[in-house]
């Protein structure tokens, strides 16, 4: 395999509903944006590209992949879609690393949108809910937030998490998302307003829950040598990881914890795992991507994450999952103020505030869930705060992190059940 | 301009067939709890699947306690389209003894989130009237 290097990168505003543009115009502002910020990338260098989009029933078009494809004017190069429910994005840009490290391609265009302003908020959780095992599952709860509230009470009664933590994820990331211009919500908001926003599915509010949002996201990945040619700041792909679970949740089994370099099975003596509180396709993902980029201890060789919050707890999940605490210690974690940007006022006394950044865009929770742009809007912000260009791009550098060399990017779909990792880092 | 947008209708029958899980169903159509154990491994789902996830070897059918303990649950306040009239609801993973999987219910018979517990025991109940589907059974305090 070769060396694959993220060039440029491009945002649609992502918001509640965008009734004045199809999906191919949103992928178009993204791709031209990305397009735009890199001079001297000529069309011609562009080999192919990917489609990024989960449901065909957002859309109600089949083949959307290709209606993108042409809009921009990428016919006759190769393209095809990928999707993988919430992690179709996080797929996608390993699947344009794919094509470069195999050598299929020099330059790849990964494009990923979503319109799901297109039905009604209850319609658009029934096709997410066929996400699910629609013999056993749909029919009993059809509705993801419920599964979430499910795997969240279980973790609360193993390891003594608590719904003030969850609501801190959200203060956080809502707080962060002030300083994004792309967020689609940006508040200010305290622990309590978290927990006396209308309860979704106990114990989760409806501020502790990501929105639908319509969206475009692209990346341009390339080999080595047109790296070099494009611009002097290149973004390595330095590890990418890709897990897998089943799609039932009720069938996790429950058994000994996959330990991470910095763990020992003493520290499990008695934890059943997966079980409903964990997911085993992240730290599946996560475990494969340090791996290949060479990292030992995550928390201390990684500078910020950009991980997949649809749920606070689902963050403070992926804690655990990613190795930047045990099992156990997630809600702790939070608390303690780990996942915070040092430099912002978040109206909370934190004792050890940013010792590794998590969600400095502002996340999903934020951020918005335009699911097939949602993987690759994390690659491009954490291109951009690598880069060193978060003032450039978001007009306030507020979210620029001082050391930003090495970020981590993850995806996570179903009830965990597909996940991915891919690790950033700075490529000059 | 402002963008035109209109309304499109979309409405679609599907021949959902249960195919190998069907058994399942008519199992709860005359009031068991079917789940299944694995003839290599002997490991039983409560969710059943014909062939197991561990070894790959055809599942024999068994029949489940009717008995079993809430292993997590929720209460759901707001849903997709076609549960919005149920709501609230209160789902649960339940947790049999010799089984291995766990298997995901209504429960009923309960009024708050905070009257329901992880560990506390529930039992199995059917509807009269099988609709063939998983809801045919749901779990009530025993």
């Amino acid at each position: 395999m070769r060396p694959v290097y993220m060039v440029s990168g491009g945002v649609s505003k992502f918001e509640k509903a965008r009734p004045d543009a199809t999906f191919q115009k949103m992928v178009k502002e993204a791709f031209d944006y990305a397009y735009g910020d890199l001079p001297k990338l000529k069309r011609e260098t562009i080999d192919g590209s990917v489609a990024s989009y989960f449901s065909d029933h957002f859309t109600r078009q089949l083949m959307a992949g290709i209606m993108a494809t042409d809009y921009l004017g990428l016919c006759p190069k190769p393209n095809k879609r990928v999707e993988g429910g919430g992690a179709t994005g996080g797929l996608s840009f390993q699947s344009g690393w794919e094509a470069v490290a195999s050598g299929r391609m020099n330059c790849c265009v990964v494009f990923g949108f979503e319109t799901m302003s297109r039905v009604q908020t209850w319609k658009g959780n029934e096709f997410i809910a066929h996400a699910s095992d629609t013999n056993f599952d749909y029919p009993v709860g059809g509705f993801y937030s419920g599964y979430y509230a499910m795997m969240v009470n279980r973790h609360m009664h193993e390891f003594g998490t608590t719904v003030e933590q969850m609501a801190m994820v959200s203060v956080k990331n809502h707080r962060n998302a002030c300083y994004n211009p792309y967020a689609q919500k940006r508040r200010k908001l305290t622990i309590q307003d978290v927990r006396d926003s209308q309860m979704v599915a106990y114990p989760l509010t409806l501020l502790d829950i990501c929105v639908m949002s319509d969206g475009a996201a692209v990346c341009i990945l390339t080999d080595e040598e047109t790296a070099f040619k494009l611009t002097d700041k290149p973004v390595r792909i330095s590890g990418v990881g890709t897990g897998t679970d089943f799609m039932r949740f009720a069938d996790r089994p429950h058994g000994k914890v996959i330990l991470a370099p910095n763990e020992k099975e003493s520290d499990y003596g008695k934890l059943k795992y997966p079980g409903v509180h964990s997911f085993r396709a992240g730290r599946s993902a996560g475990l494969q991507a340090y791996k290949m980029a060479g990292i030992k201890d995550p928390i201390r060789e990684i500078d910020f994450i950009e991980l997949h919050d649809a749920y606070t707890s689902s963050e403070i999940q992926t804690y655990e999952d990613l190795a930047l605490c045990k099992y156990g210690d997630g809600g702790t974690f939070v608390e303690e103020g780990h996942p915070f940007l040092p430099q912002i006022d978040y109206g909370l006394k934190l004792k050890k505030k940013g010792t590794i950044p998590i969600n400095p865009s502002g996340g999903l929770i934020a951020c918005g869930h335009p699911v097939g742009a949602t993987g690759l809007m994390q690659a491009v912000f954490a291109f951009w705060q690598i880069q060193g260009r978060i003032r450039q791009h978001f007009g306030s550098g507020e979210l620029q992190l001082k050391k930003a060399d090495r970020g981590l990017i993850h995806s996570h779909a179903g009830t965990g059940t597909y996940v991915t990792v891919s690790i950033l880092e700075r490529g000059w | 301009m402002s963008p035109i947008v209109i309304k499109h209708p979309y409405t679609v029958e599907y021949l959902h067939s249960y195919g190998q899980d069907s058994p399942f169903f008519a199992g709860l159509a005359n009031k068991r709890l079917l789940g299944t154990r694995c003839g290599g491994c002997r490991y039983t789902y409560a969710t059943p699947r014909l062939h197991c996830a561990n070894c790959g070897k055809e599942t024999d059918w068994v029949e489940l306690p009717q008995e079993g303990r809430v292993h997590t649950f929720t209460t759901c306040f707001f849903g997709s389209e076609a549960f919005l009239k149920e709501t609230p609801f209160h789902l649960v993973l339940v947790e049999f003894d010799g089984a291995d999987t766990l298997l995901l219910a209504r429960l009923i018979g309960v009024e708050n989130p905070e009257d329901i517990r992880i560990g506390m025991k529930i039992r199995a109940k059917f509807r009269r009237n099988s609709q063939l589907k998983p809801t045919d059974v749901y779990f009530v305090p025993a």
